[in-house]
């Protein structure tokens, strides 16, 4: 009796703490989209200037907007029943400027600034480095698993000691190369290097090494190439692998920053991360534009999250220690 | 290559020994019959030799050049010595030190608590604050920079503001040199380690519930049986992480260019940002090459040390 006693009071102090934690572990996140809805210019009848509460002390914890709204509404309603139409048509307005600014930061950022080009940069070298690293290091990743053959140990190991190497390294003469093939300030520039990250290979024959020798020696038995081996039984079994190698291979692409803000120049050419610093660089950027640009870049990430979170747990842990 | 006469044993037998025997020791016959694992591989490693194996090899012979467009030169330790010599690298370093030394150990060890919480949970519970906790991790660092800088805004920031509950004053946390530095490093703490919880969590579930069971029929508190148990066996993964996270830490430099680039002064310059710097803004390759391959030596003798230190004693 006493001890369930206990338990269940550990159990509330859990929550507490982890809930506390969560807080601060989500806040900066809430602070981007709280920034980005602001409202960052509110005039009523009895102010004699308009306010931005983006720029507010104390900070106002969420956007203004819903308040004002429901208050405007609210009084709209009573001058309504009131029958005092000029107050009515007054609130209604206000209601319709609260909104407009609410999201006024998004709009301008699609309209006035690059960031649809951005967006669609980053959209696009994302799924196709994704893409073509799911094909490329399953197939490598499958042969030094599956197959003997001389120098495979060899080649597995060159590849895997260059994981130790900090990308900055290669930082330098890849600039120069890139310089030399007429690649600087193009898009190849990004994404030819990152096809050839190791990390993949790595991962994939961990993962195919799972994958039962009969079934493949089944399929030889039937007729099937090499190729037809690969593609018809091996790639779907494989498909959680691919899940996980698919998910951080998208996501260290989405996010990648050091490189294409070195090769990149043309504004049109960005991607969102160098895009972003670049607004904010400009120093004319408001917060409440900044965050609704960082909350553009953020939104995609958060739901490929939602929607494949198994397979980030799943990655990690494949990836990681091997037991 | 001795030949086993057809005739000189029964059928089966040949047919076993077949087996037995070592295939053909000939590598080019070996390489011809496995021709199509060589196709398999010819993508990744043609990318890897161009843009990986190359440029690594090449950065090596960059740091003994002086880089010219026309001809490099060979420099001998120049770089080196130039690297060694230079206040600017002695700055960076010690702010890089001073950053990996606190975030490291602050981020595994709180990563180790949180999952130790989150493990006493239901499923849901779990799965739930798992996500919190790993939802900033997914976010780019670029986005978290750009929210705290806005949040260490001195006037406006949300941070003064909190602060000034605990009746602390505001600080201009990224505006002077004694607060910059550790404002980057309290930021990097109070990110969570969302990989650590991730893969502290999977640890716990594969120990034995019947060690636990040992320790409770002899009478252990939960909190020992954590210090004596959980601790000790998940100490593969603590080392894990540890070593990621060293390497990560040493490598800051997205939040050091989107929020102090690298000032007041050069209060908050780190390695890698000095590598840039070097490299990209004064284009002196040499150097810069230089430069990186000292952080490699440095980062691969402290992942030496930690893993010597930590797997010792096991």
């Amino acid at each position: 009796m006493m001890k369930k006693q206990n338990n269940k009071f550990n159990k509330v102090i859990i929550y507490v703490l982890l809930s506390i934690f969560a807080v601060v572990s989500l806040l900066p996140l809430y602070w981007v989209f709280s920034t980005s809805l602001q409202l960052s210019s509110y005039q009523s009848q009895d102010m004699e200037r308009p306010v931005s509460y983006v720029d507010a002390n104390p900070p106002k914890m969420y956007p203004m907007g819903i308040p004002l709204y429901f208050e405007h509404w609210g009084e709209a309603r009573d001058a309504a029943k009131a029958g005092d139409s000029e107050q009515e048509a007054y609130h209604r307005g206000m209601m319709e400027h609260i909104v407009d600014n609410t999201f006024s930061s998004y709009k301008s950022l699609f309209q006035k600034h690059d960031v649809g080009k951005w967006f669609f940069n980053s959209v696009y070298i994302s799924v196709l480095v994704t893409f073509g690293i799911l094909l490329i290091d399953s197939m490598a990743g499958y042969v030094l698993a599956k197959k003997k053959f001389p120098g495979r140990n060899l080649i597995f190991w060159i590849i895997i000691s260059t994981m130790m190497i900090p990308g900055q390294v290669t930082l330098v003469p890849l600039f120069i190369m890139v310089g030399n093939l007429g690649l600087m300030d193009t898009h190849w520039a990004l994404i030819l290097p990152d096809l050839s990250m190791v990390f993949g290979v790595f991962l994939m024959r961990q993962f195919m090494y799972s994958i039962p020798d009969e079934l493949l020696e089944a399929a030889r038995m039937d007729g099937a190439g090499e190729w037809r081996t690969f593609w018809t039984v091996v790639l779907p079994l494989a498909k959680p692998g691919l899940a996980a190698l698919g998910i951080f291979t998208f996501m260290s692409v989405w996010n990648s920053f050091l490189w294409p803000i070195i090769v990149l120049n043309s504004a049109e050419l960005y991607t969102l991360p160098v895009g972003l610093k670049t607004l904010q660089d400009a120093n004319l950027a408001s917060f409440k534009l900044l965050m609704s640009g960082a909350a553009v870049a953020a939104i995609p990430m958060i739901i490929v999250f939602i929607l494949f979170q198994r397979y980030f747990v799943k990655g990690l842990t494949l990836g990681g220690v091997k037991e | 290559m001795t030949q086993i006469p057809m005739g000189a044993v029964p059928k089966k037998e040949t047919e076993k020994l077949k087996v037995l025997k070592k295939p053909n020791n000939n590598i080019f016959l070996q390489m011809k019959k496995n021709y199509s694992a060589y196709l398999f591989l010819l993508p990744k490693l043609i990318l890897f030799t161009l843009f990986i194996a190359v440029p690594v090899v090449w950065a090596f012979v960059l740091s003994f050049q002086e880089y010219k467009v026309f001809g490099s030169e060979f420099a001998g330790f120049d770089n080196y010595i130039k690297v060694f010599e230079s206040e600017a690298f002695r700055i960076a370093l010690k702010n890089t030190l001073l950053f990996t030394v606190v975030t490291v150990p602050f981020g595994v060890i709180s990563a180790l608590v949180i999952a130790s919480l989150i493990y006493a949970l239901g499923k849901v519970s779990q799965s739930l604050f798992r996500s919190a906790f790993y939802l900033p991790t997914v976010t780019s660092m670029v986005i978290i920079a750009m929210v705290w800088r806005w949040m260490y805004n001195y006037e406006f920031g949300l941070f003064n503001y909190v602060l000034g509950w605990f009746g602390i004053e505001q600080i201009n946390w990224l505006g002077q040199s004694t607060s910059a530095l550790w404002a980057l490093i309290i930021m990097q703490c109070l990110i969570p380690f969302g990989v650590g919880i991730i893969m502290y969590l999977a640890s716990m579930g594969s120990i034995s519930h019947s060690l636990y069971e040992a320790a409770r029929i002899d009478g252990a508190s939960s909190f020992k049986q954590w210090l004596h148990i959980t601790i000790p066996l998940l100490k593969p993964t603590t080392l894990y992480l540890v070593l990621l996270s060293t390497i990560g830490s040493f490598q800051v430099f997205t939040q050091i260019i989107m929020m102090t680039g690298g000032g007041p002064g050069s209060a908050t310059e780190t390695l890698v940002h000095l590598i840039y710097k070097t490299g990209f803004r004064d284009f002196e390759f040499g150097l810069a090459a230089a430069q990186s391959v000292v952080l490699f030596v440095i980062i691969l003798i402290f992942s030496i040390i930690q893993f010597r230190v930590l797997r010792h004693d096991e």
